[in-house]
Order: structure tokens, then sequence, then C-alpha cells
């Protein structure tokens, strides 16, 4: 028995100081062991065999050959499978995507959809059996092009209203001196984080355990049991270490697939998705057609705004990606009207990725800012500035914090933005054509109910036990300094678990919400415990835990506007003989709550700036109307941004501990990416005078648009 | 239990981190998965499987490839070198801890491919190799500066998404600075040596 020492020394604290990650030395040498890699005796490998029809009916499945091939275990397809409940709602208040619940039916909604799974002895045998598999359909026509006057479209709600509105629309637009009334298309993107999804999946002693790779081991738990009919209390989750998520790792076919082959064949089975299957199973951004309407006095204050974005959904589960919702937070009007509406097609199903609704709908309203701006003929950070609402555009509530102000005008100082020539085309260095762009950046601040056990070990040293999922944000090392902080102890002595569903549940790592979210319910135990032990306090062998729950604490909450709020500065360089446009440097300041650890604060909202640099110049997965499926869906063909695409980019912030929060926190997950493509489309349009509405950037577009204009300055 | 040769499989002997690992592998299976499905070394990391992402980077025979592209079998007689082998008697490779140091990573899944990259763009860079960013090829040129569009340029066939590139560049720049001094160092060492002699 030792006795307890938390809190005899005054700390000064460590939330706020850099901390190289505590799993850093794992990850370094290759000892940090994903998914796929945990061993298991006597393990079988499954693989996916996915539909090459777009619409249709299995006609028949030529399995028995198959089931012949060297190492076969099973074939499992719609006419063997375990039956499996898909009529229930699931944590995050929506009903399971069937695309993983996997073979119940014999309709084919996409190309790739599931429609067996080869179960061999080896990852070979299983692969070739897969790909052997004869499938022959009944194919029907399809529909897979989203347009802006598609006849399907209909307003839909998913996370937010679908529709709000105030004042005349009309009149505002009428009364307004300067108009801007323009379309703007994102095109469908991919998560493509660098882990491709796997699971394992075995029965131990009546009790199901999945090792898998997620944004949240209680999330992924809860669907499988409901998925089942299972207790939740017999099925454990566990996911340490997860290569990237960004919205994409949910339940989804794999997990499914390992669990139904493991039952069947009463042994662990390992179902990994390939890269290409990723591009159908996993998840990814829907296209988006937006239309966006500003009306403004001369001063460049609005008087009128219109968001209505159009997004696309799968035939069998609603997504909707809400790009609407940006200007609700954002910006004020007397007329102020917002939609989102979806298409159903027969197409994957979208999910949440990074940023959802917030990125692809900043690229619209903040370039229609920008062109307002430009017509106003006003300064683009003074237009923002004077068009900063003092409360909710919608909801009327106050804003918890907002600080955008500040972050302009330290962004505009520090990037060196005044006295900047607002007449585009007139800065060149050689061949290229230089421009700078800003834009304004918005995520939601939330909190989800968070249970948390610390214990006081006998060692000396205290365990955080919380089923957190660390994706590469470095929650686990935040984690570690705030119960640092709340024991009041170094941070050495501190060793955080996550990732397993046995610790209770726990919020999502998802919504910028997950950081924050465990931080609360760590501090409210790890506070607990260290008044627990009194100095002298005996701690006996099995220690001493305490347990919080924040369910009531977040419940509490008073109704506020909670957002991180930012200001993207980008300067671009345009080739004007190739069309190429490369970002030589970026800026984002954020004002983002109390940044836990600048070290890897920084590296996520730097992370955010790059995936608006990819998202701008970059990335378009294209679908081919015939086929229904992408043309090379892998990551020679989906191009995302490379280390030679990233210049010179820096993210900071301003003081904004949020009120409301015991350690002050908000979230860095998303905000980096909102409002990064339009900063980089805007200073485009600045090098070049010639607006790109269309994204990505792609080099044929800058030299077909510099032609039109030529040309049309030519007639 | 490996299974004894047949038409599909052979048995190979692969030296892998200075160790000899005698196998039988299906004809198949590439280097990549050799690693991680048949001997636990599963460092390396399966991305794309395409050679498209570079996750899967080690060296072979002290060059960088993508270990997704060769076969087991043809690795028999090579040296190979996987991110387990970087690491010497606990001390961190250099490059290891830079990207530890720098936090030139996130969720930490293309590490050990960028690690691998990293420590042969050094080790390029070095005996002089030039790159599409390299200004003036000529051989009487030199070695270009290790600038960052230098290693930008030569890091650019390992993908990262998490976009952490910005401090993997910070990361590669301080260990190549590193190496510099310590190959100065043994320079000097060696002039003192010759000196004494």
């Amino acid at each position: 028995m030792t006795t307890a020492t938390t809190g005899r020394t005054a700390l000064r604290g460590v939330v706020g100081t850099a901390h190289t990650r505590v799993e850093g030395r794992d990850k370094v040498t290759g000892a940090a062991r994903y998914a796929g890699e945990i061993p298991f005796a006597g393990l079988a490998h499954g693989w996916l065999a996915l539909s090459t029809v777009a619409r249709g009916r299995i006609r028949s499945l030529g399995t028995e050959s198959v089931l012949g091939m060297p190492g076969v275990l099973a074939v499992l397809h719609h006419g063997n499978a375990p039956r499996v409940d898909t009529h229930y709602i699931g944590a995050l208040g929506f009903p399971p995507d069937p695309t993983a619940a996997l073979f119940q039916q014999d309709r084919v909604h996409h190309v790739g959809w599931p429609v067996a799974l080869v179960v061999a002895e080896t990852p070979e045998q299983a692969r070739e059996a897969a790909e052997a598999l004869v499938v022959e359909y009944d194919v029907e026509p399809h529909d897979t092009r989203l347009t802006a006057g598609h006849p399907g479209a209909h307003p839909a709600d998913g996370v937010l209203p679908a529709v709000t509105g105030k004042g005349d629309l009309t009149a505002g637009l009428a009364a307004s001196a300067v108009v801007v009334d323009e379309e703007y298309t994102t095109p469908e993107e991919h998560h493509s984080m660098m882990e491709p999804h796997a699971a394992t999946a075995l029965w131990d002693g009546g009790r199901l355990e999945v090792v898998d790779s997620n944004q949240g081991t209680t999330w992924v738990q809860s669907e499988l049991a409901k998925m089942f009919s299972l207790d939740e209390s017999a099925v454990r989750v566990r996911s340490e270490h997860i290569g990237g998520g960004f919205g994409s790792k949910g339940l989804r076919a794999h997990q499914v697939a390992a669990v139904m082959a493991a039952t069947e064949l009463q042994r662990p089975v390992r179902v990994v998705m390939t890269r290409r299957q990723m591009f159908s199973l996993a998840g990814y951004r829907s296209p988006t057609t937006q239309r966006v309407r500003l009306g403004a006095d001369a001063d460049g204050r609005l008087r009128a705004l219109e968001h209505r974005a159009l997004s696309q959904t799968s035939t069998v589960h609603e997504f909707v990606e809400p790009s609407a919702g940006v200007a609700r937070v954002m910006y004020d009007a007397g007329a102020h009207h917002t939609a989102n509406h979806v298409v159903p097609l027969d197409v994957p199903s979208p999910t949440f990725m990074r940023a959802p609704g917030e990125a692809p709908g900043s690229f619209a309203i903040e370039s229609a800012l920008d062109e307002l701006a430009e017509r106003c003929g006003i300064d683009p950070v003074e237009l923002r500035l004077r068009n900063e609402p003092a409360a909710g555009p919608v909801s009327g509530l106050p804003f918890s914090s907002r600080n955008l102000d500040a972050c302009f005008r330290e962004g505009a100082r520090r990037f060196g933005w005044a006295g900047r020539d607002p007449r585009p085309g007139t800065r060149r260095d050689g061949r290229w054509l230089l421009g700078t762009g800003t834009a304004a950046a918005s995520f939601h601040a939330g909190a989800g109910p968070s249970t948390a056990a610390v214990t006081a070990e006998a060692d000396g040293g205290f365990t955080v036990r919380i089923s957190a999922a660390d994706l590469g944000t470095g929650a686990r090392t935040a984690l570690t300094l705030v119960a640092a902080d709340a024991l009041e102890v170094a941070p050495d002595r501190v060793r955080v678990r996550i990732g397993d569903s046995d610790f209770g549940p726990a919020t999502i790592a998802g919504g910028s919400m997950g950081t924050r979210s465990w931080a609360w319910a760590v501090t409210e135990a790890g506070r607990e415990l260290r008044e627990r032990l009194a100095p002298g306090t005996a701690i006996p062998p099995e220690g001493i835990t305490v347990r919080s729950d924040t369910t009531a604490l977040v419940g509490a909450l008073a109704q506020k506007e909670r957002h991180s709020f930012g200001a993207q500065f980008a300067e671009v360089a345009v080739d004007t003989a190739t069309g190429e446009v490369r970002v030589r440097r970026m800026l984002g300041i954020f004002a983002a709550g109390r940044i836990v650890n600048p070290l890897t604060a920084r590296n996520q909202l730097v992370g955010g700036m790059v995936w608006g640099i990819s998202m701008a110049l970059h990335e378009e997965a294209v679908r081919d109307r015939a086929s229904g499926g992408l043309y090379a869906p892998d990551l020679a063909g989906y191009h995302v941004a490379t280390n030679a695409d990233v210049g010179d980019i820096r993210a900071d912030w301003v003081d904004d501990p949020d009120p409301d929060d015991p350690v002050g926190i908000k979230g860095v997950g998303e905000i980096g990416i909102v409002g990064a493509a339009a900063a980089v489309a805007n200073a485009v349009a600045h090098a070049t005078g010639v607006r790109h509405r269309h994204l990505p950037i792609r080099p044929d577009r800058v030299l077909s648009a510099a032609a039109a204009r030529t040309g049309a300055a030519g007639a | 239990m490996a299974p004894a040769p047949s038409s599909t499989s052979s048995a190979v002997t692969l030296n892998i981190n200075g160790e000899q690992h005698q196998l039988t592998v299906d004809h198949r299976t590439t280097l990549l998965d050799a690693l991680r499905e048949r001997l636990d070394l599963t460092g390396t990391k399966k991305g794309c499987d395409h050679g498209q992402c570079g996750a899967c980077t080690v060296l072979v025979d002290g060059r960088r490839a993508v270990s997704c592209l060769n076969l087991a079998v043809a690795a028999e007689g090579r040296e190979i070198t996987t991110i387990e082998g970087m690491a010497e008697g606990g001390q961190l490779h250099p490059v290891q801890q830079a990207f530890l140091d720098l936090d030139g990573y996130q969720c930490g899944y293309c590490t050990p491919g960028q690690i691998c990259s990293a420590i042969a763009v050094i080790e390029e860079h070095a005996a002089g190799w030039p790159s599409a960013a390299t200004d003036d090829v000529r051989p009487e040129a030199g070695p270009p500066a290790l600038t960052p569009d230098e290693i930008r340029e030569r890091m650019s066939g390992n993908l990262c998404r998490c976009g952490a590139y910005v401090s993997i560049v910070q990361a590669v720049t301080r260990a190549a600075e590193d190496h510099e001094a310590a190959a100065r160092e043994d320079d000097r060492a060696e002039t003192v040596k010759g000196a004494a002699a």
C-alpha cells in the first residue's frame, strides 16, 4: 500500500504547453499496431465481392466453383447470410446505412454494392476466389447524375433543419445597390485516409470481440449490438490506433462482414477493404450545386442573402450535405433564406467528411462575398468586418464567443494584407501571375456526454480510461495534459487508455467535439479524485477509481451559438502558359477555444488548410454516366495534395477560451478546412481576373477560362 | 506452420533488418504481405497496394522501394530494411527522433513509409542525386542545397492525408542537418586520425 501524492506541489499546469505525442515513439518505430495488424491464432481472411452494375437484381452467384477453390472456407451472400435488423435509430440519431447491412436483399443499388464475402485461409486465396466469383445481374437503367434542376430533389433535414427564412428576398434584392447571383459547384470528394478500413471479429466465451479502426468504439459497439440483436454487454469493440478517419470510420460493411463470417465459421475472421473498395463502401462527400444570391448597399452591408444547396444521396440511405447552413452562423441580412435539398441517385451513400456542409458551403458563400467586395469596391476583409452579426442570424441567440474580427485583424497584419492592390492580374513573377485572397471560417463547437474513469494506482501513477479515439488528432496526448492538470500532477505520471468500448459510453471523435467532450469527463473525474486523495491517503493495491458522467452537465449548457471561427489568407501563383496554380503561402488565424497542445493543434489546423488546398486544386472523383462507377477509383486517379503541392502554410490563434467549458476547449479538427478553398479561389481570381466557381481549379479550367476571356476581349 | 513448396509456392530466405527468415510463400505474395502477414513485421503499412501512396516504403539494398510492388520470391538475396530496423539499441534513428520531436505526422499510418523514404532521401542527396526541383543538374554543379522545395519534391512519393507535410519537411530538414554535421564530424575525426598517423 502506498500513499497519495496528488496536488501536493503547486504546478503551473500543462494545458497550453507543447507536448510530443505520448504514443509517438510507437508510431515512429512501427510498433503501434493498427486494426489489421493484431495477430490472432487461426485467423481466416474475408474478401468482399462488389457489384459491377449500378442498378438491378442479382440473378445468380457462381458460388459452387468458388467453394472448390484452394483454401476457401465460405461464401456469404444474400441467399445464406444471417438476417440482421436495420429498423433502428443509431447513436447519432439516424437509421443505419443499409450498405453496411450486408446481404439482406438481392437488389443492387450502386456500382460497388457488396454482393458476397469470400472467406479463405489466406488473403491471396480469398482474393483470387472473390475475383473468380461470377455474378449475373438483371440490369436496370440507372441515374447517377446530379443536376441543378433534378426532378428528384427535395428539401431534407439531416443534422440541420432543411430550410430557414426571414424577410422578403425579392424586395431585399430589388432594394440593393449591388447584387451577386451565381452558381458554384464542388465535386464528389473522398476521405482517403491512409489506413483502409479493417476489422477482425471473433467469439470469445460467448462474447463478440471486434478489433477495428473507428471513430468511436461504443458507437460501433451499439450499432453492431442492434444490428445483430445482441446485448451491448455481449459486444466489445477495440480500436487503439486509427490511421485517419475524417468522418468515414463508423459502422461499415467490413465489420458486419467480419462478424457474419466469424459467427458462421466460429473462428476469427479479418476483413480489410481494398483502396478501390473504399471508394464505394467508405462514404464520401457529395458533389454540390449551390446558388448564392447576395444583395447589399453600396457600402457592402447585406440586405438580402439566399443560399440554396443541392447534394446527392443513395437510394437506400439519406445523407444531406448541409452546405447552406454556413450563413445561418456567419452573416445576417434583413432577408435571409437558406435551404438544403437532396436528390437520391443510384450512387453509394455519402457521409460526414471533414467539415460536412461548412467545407463546400464556405467555398460558395465566401467566394460570393469576395465577388460582392469586388463589385462594391470594398476590401474583402473590411466587407466581412462590416457584416459581423451581433447575434445568431437565424437563431437570434448570443454567441458564446466569436472573435472573428480579431482573427481578421491579426491575420491581415501578419499576412501583409494592408495596401493590397485590389486590381486583378497586375502582379507578376516571371511567367507566374500572383494574387492574394481571404475567406472566413466557422465550425460548430459542441460537446457530447461522456463517461471516464480515473484511477490512482498504488505505484503513484494515474490511469485514465475513456473510450475516446485518437484519429491522429493528438487526443490521447491532449487528455494526458488535461488529466495532469485536473489531478495537479506532472503528465508523465498519467497514462491514458482509450479505444475500448469496455471503458463505457463516450462521444465519438467527430464534429470537432471529441477532445472537448472527453476532456470534460476526464476533468470531472480527475478533480474529484484529487479531492478524495488528501495527502497521505492510503492507496490499496487495486487503486482508487473515480468515475464521471457528463450527461447532466452537457445537457445543462445554455442555448447559445457556439462555434469556432477563423480568417484564412492565401497567396497563389498561376502559370499562364500551363494553367498550373501553386499556393505559395497560406495563413490561418483561428478563434478555436483554449488550445490544449499547441504542437498537435497547429498540425491539425495546418492539416485542415492542406485539405482546403487539396479541395481547391486537386480533388475530384468523376463518375462515368454509362457505367455509374468512378473513373480510376484509386490514389492515382483521385488526387490528394502531395508534399510538393504544399508551400509555406501557417496556422495560429487568438485567445478565445470557451467560457462554458471547464478547460475552455472548442475544437480544432475541422475549422482548418473551412474557407480554405475559397481563400485559394479568391486568390486565383485576384491573380488572373477570372473567377472560378467550379472546383477543382484544374489547369485546363484555368487555361480555357483565360482563353474565353481573351476571346471575349478580342471580339 | 509454413506450407510445403508446390507449383504455386516456394521456399525463400529473406534478409530483413539483418536477420535471415526462412519461409514458404505463395508466388503471389508481395514483399509487403510477407512482412505483415507472415513475419509479423507490421510496421510497414498497406495504404493502397498499388504503389500509389508510399506507405509501404522499405529500403531494398539501401534504396527505397514500395514493398507492395515487389514479390516476396524476388526479394531473396536482397538486404531489406524496414522501419523496425531503423532504431539501434533502443536509440531512435535521427530521422525518427525528428519526426517525433517536430510532430511530423498525425495518425501515424504513413509515418513508417515517410521515415524510410526520408532516410533514403538524405542519402540520395548526400550522393549528389538531383531531383525535379533541382535547377542545375550538371554534375559539376555539385549536390543542390536540400531546401524545403527539394525535400517536398523528393518526399512526394509518400502521401500523408492528415496533411502533416509542413512538419514532415521540418523534420527531414533537421535530420539532414544533423546528418551533415555528423558527416563533417567524421571527416574531421578522419583528418585528425590521419594527421596523428
